[in-house]
């Protein structure tokens, strides 16, 4: 292994910048989906490269563990964008106000 | 020092990320996705973690960014090749996100993380699958149950209920 754990890290830190970056610039719901799952990308990244520093399994498990629940969410997340396009017709957020009155 | 896998998949991930977020058609987008995922995974490799990258290939690549785009292909045409962002907050993301980059990277190339090395032999992955058996066994039936709850969950929500069943068939 020739990469050190800062080089993983800072990836993951690119990562983290440009998930926040959609989620605060794009109102289309599917574009920030795709934010929200680079920055669980980045995360995942940043806890296997840590867990390869210690001479233990954790980190990998852990990893496991959230890939599998980020899938729940995400299915969860698609069957709520199905929902709002029917009610609404479009993706924009600017237009779900119905629980703003 | 970084080698030039690493400089690759570094370069394949954060690019395509970007791509999945400019990209003009939706579809293209969540192509570009699926490379993220991918670089992510190849990560794994090279973090000897093997059995998590083909974790991350079969669920991330293979089934969720295929959902992605059945997701896509189910809104209307117009939608899916319009840009919808805000003009106003475009600089305002940009700035945030070079903020975040500069201070918690500098944040990090400063800290003591920077002389972390290992001379540790990789775990073997036969090890995370014992640990999945015996340490975390209520974890594990937690997170299937998690993962059948939401999969329902998901089912119920997107079903028409305006829709009757010999409608359903036509």
């Amino acid at each position: 292994m020739t990469s050190e754990l800062i080089d993983f890290t800072l990836v993951s830190v690119a990562l983290l910048g440009i998930g926040i970056y959609g989620l605060a610039v794009k109102r289309n719901f599917i574009r920030m989906l795709f934010a929200v799952e680079i920055i669980i990308n980045a995360a995942n990244l940043n806890i296997v490269a840590f867990g390869r520093f210690l001479p233990h399994t954790g980190g990998q498990t852990m990893a496991l563990f959230s890939i599998a629940i980020a899938a729940a969410e995400v299915a969860v997340g698609l069957s709520l964008i199905i929902v709002a396009y029917r009610m609404y017709q479009n993706v924009d957020i600017a237009d779900f106000r119905s629980l703003k009155g | 020092m970084a080698d030039a896998a690493f400089l690759a998949l570094a370069v394949i991930t954060i690019g395509s990320a970007i791509a999945a977020l400019e990209m003009r058609s939706l579809i293209y987008g969540s192509i570009a996705l699926m490379g993220t995922l991918g670089g992510i995974a190849g990560f794994f490799f090279l973090l000897d973690a093997p059995f998590v990258a083909l974790f991350q290939i079969a669920v991330y690549v293979g089934s969720i960014a295929v959902l992605i785009l059945f997701t896509v292909m189910l809104v209307k045409r117009e939608l899916i090749f319009k840009k919808i962002e805000d003009k106003r907050r475009k600089f305002a993301g940009i700035g945030l996100m070079l903020v975040i980059m500069i201070s918690l990277g500098a944040v990090f190339l400063d800290s003591g993380i920077k002389t972390i090395t290992t001379d540790e032999p990789a775990t073997d992955f036969k090890e995370i699958g014992v640990d999945f058996v015996t340490y975390y066994w209520p974890a594990l039936i937690l997170m299937g149950l998690l993962l059948a709850g939401s999969v329902t969950g998901a089912l119920v929500l997107a079903k028409r209920e305006d829709v009757e069943n010999d409608q359903r068939a036509n």
